[in-house]
């Protein structure tokens, strides 16, 4: 950039990099390895591939991934819409609403997720009739508790609210990660506090919530599996499981219950990859390619740009 | 017509710290007011409390003839004070432009964004006007051809004169600059020096906390010695700068230049 036209460009150096024996060493030894676990894999008849082949497709199956997705996306969606609510409440200036989301935080996360199924799974045991009116007064609405809270609400509320509280603190975290630089910017230019929030703070904590949240999702996944204890039995662990120990076959089908966890995960990090480029634009040069790039690390531009490196405002600094 | 900010004997505790210990001060409209002072003298904080980015403890803060974050209300014979709400506080704020020493651009909007996000948002202006006002103070500021760019992608010094741009895109009555060129790398000072010199050419009443004594002596109608919490000594540059009159601005001068 810098540079004038009219400087004659020197012989670039093409030097022969150093060897480094040690790179092929591995490849040998790690190829020897892969190839001895497939042939094992491949030639172990306890493993039963032509079972495997033919229940991967198998509609009972591919309903039970169907479900499992259904749980995964369903929980993750209620979570962070109550992980972004409590993170908020938290923050505010309500004390009520802050003592809410305290107590709600240190409950879900505070009890164990198969203790808290199970009561989902009991509510209608426990409260067969539930009503919405005034306390010791009238009621207004009242309904059948097992009408409303199926297997499978009771499922998805159950991890929901869980992982709530779990994102709630992964949002928080994100939330504080902004510079305070960033609120009194946008506090002096007169924007409302849920305009600063929802504009200017929570794009920017994104690039920290989603990496964690993505994590969360992967895992969350799997947690669904624990869903037996409400007792809501269509999803794939459950399914594989039964039609496994009906064949006397449980290693063949806990294989295709790993190869569909496998693939849905695959696919949730390429999602997740997608994600975190939208939410690192201004960040990096991937994320803004238009205009010159300047001799700095992308760290360093970050750093740079959010003004990150002064913790306290309030102090007079002089050169 | 009244003074653009009228301050009188504000004072400012920081818990048990007394930063601010009962400051007046006067910028007519139009006026260039620069505040110099060694560090810890409280300037930035009295910048930062006529915007109600901090709250006064005592005194007041009268900006083109409103209290600023209270509401004087006559109850019979008595006069309460009222805080104002967030919203009425936000109002106030949106008439004050403010400039800060670290820039405090939002990373993850664009030049153009960034000038335009406040217009729109508090203004309520569709994007056509608040595009074709953030195109024109771009351009003022030197920087049509960055539009598009994002702030990292920019110099310390294109940065803050975004940051300028942004602030004027609020048509304030007031700008407020604090410590604008401290955090710019010494080649840098001159571009938003002479962008601050342009505005203040242009009639915009000005109030700049910095350690730039040439710009003061150049630009400034007013210029203000703090120092402990306390206007020292006020006057123009030629006074306050060439001929002071109390030993702690003679002392500071001897230092600095």
């Amino acid at each position: 950039m810098g540079r004038p036209m009219t400087t004659p460009v020197p012989e670039l150096i093409n030097a022969r990099p150093v060897p480094r024996p040690s790179t092929w060493v591995w490849a040998a030894v790690v190829l020897l390895l892969v190839a001895m676990f497939i042939h094992g894999l491949l030639t172990n008849p306890n493993y039963r591939w032509d079972i495997v082949g033919q229940y991967l497709f198998d509609p009972r199956i591919v309903a039970g991934v169907g479900w499992t997705l259904l749980l995964t996306v369903g929980s993750m969606v209620i979570g962070i819409v109550l992980a972004v609510l409590m993170a908020i409440m938290r923050q505010g200036t309500n004390p009520v609403l802050r003592g809410v989301s305290t107590v709600y935080i240190w409950f879900f996360r505070g009890t164990p997720i198969y203790t808290q199924l199970v009561f989902w799974g009991l509510l209608s045991v426990l409260y067969p009739r539930l009503s919405l009116g005034i306390p010791f007064g009238p009621e207004f609405v009242s309904f059948e508790t097992t009408v409303v809270f199926n297997a499978a609400i009771a499922a998805l509320l159950g991890l929901g609210l869980n992982e709530g509280a779990y994102l709630a603190e992964i949002v928080r975290g994100g939330l504080n990660s902004v510079d305070r630089g960033q609120t009194e910017a946008a506090t002096a230019l007169g924007m409302k506090r849920s305009t600063t929030l929802w504009r200017i703070v929570i794009p920017q904590a994104m690039r920290v919530i989603v990496p964690p949240t993505g994590n969360e999702t992967i895992s969350m996944l799997k947690t669904t599996s624990l869903v037996l204890a409400v007792p809501f039995t269509l999803e794939l662990t459950f399914v594989t499981n039964a039609l496994g120990n009906q064949k006397f076959l449980p290693v063949p089908l806990l294989i295709v219950a790993a190869i569909y966890y496998l693939v849905i995960t695959s696919i949730l990090m390429v999602g997740q990859h997608y994600v975190e480029a939208y939410y690192g634009r201004g960040f990096d040069d991937a994320g803004a390619s238009r205009g010159a790039t300047k001799g700095m690390s992308r760290r360093q531009q970050a750093i740079l740009a959010a003004g990150t490196v002064r913790t306290n405002p309030n102090l007079d600094v002089t050169p | 017509m009244t003074a653009m900010v009228e301050i009188s004997a504000v004072h400012k505790f920081f818990g048990d710290l007394h930063v601010l210990r009962g400051v007046d001060l006067e910028v007519e409209r139009g006026e260039v007011c620069v505040i110099l002072g060694p560090s810890g003298s409280g300037k930035s904080t009295l910048l930062r409390c006529i915007n109600e980015l901090e709250r006064i403890s005592a005194g007041r803060i009268v900006v083109d003839g409103e209290l600023m974050g209270l509401r004087e209300v006559t109850r019979g014979t008595t006069t309460e004070l009222h805080r104002r709400s967030d919203k009425d506080i936000a109002r106030q704020r949106s008439r004050i432009g403010m400039v800060f020493q670290r820039f405090n651009l939002f990373p993850h909007m664009t030049t153009l964004d960034n000038v335009m996000e406040a217009p729109r948002k508090v203004r309520g202006w569709d994007k056509a006007r608040a595009r074709t006002k953030a195109e024109e103070l771009l351009t003022m500021v030197g920087l049509s051809d960055r539009m598009e760019h994002y702030p990292a992608q920019l110099s310390g010094g294109q940065q803050q004169r975004v940051a300028i741009a942004r602030a004027l895109a609020m048509e304030p009555d007031l700008m407020l600059f604090d410590e604008p060129t401290s955090a710019l790398d010494p080649e840098l000072v001159g571009e938003v020096l002479a962008v601050m010199k342009q505005l203040a050419d242009s009639g915009m009443t000005m109030l700049v906390v910095t350690h730039e004594v040439g710009f003061a002596r150049e630009v400034a109608d007013q210029v203000v010695f703090m120092d402990e919490g306390l206007v020292v000594e006020r006057g123009t540059a030629a006074e306050v700068i060439g001929n002071p009159q109390q030993s702690r601005t003679r002392d500071f001068f001897a230092k600095v230049l």
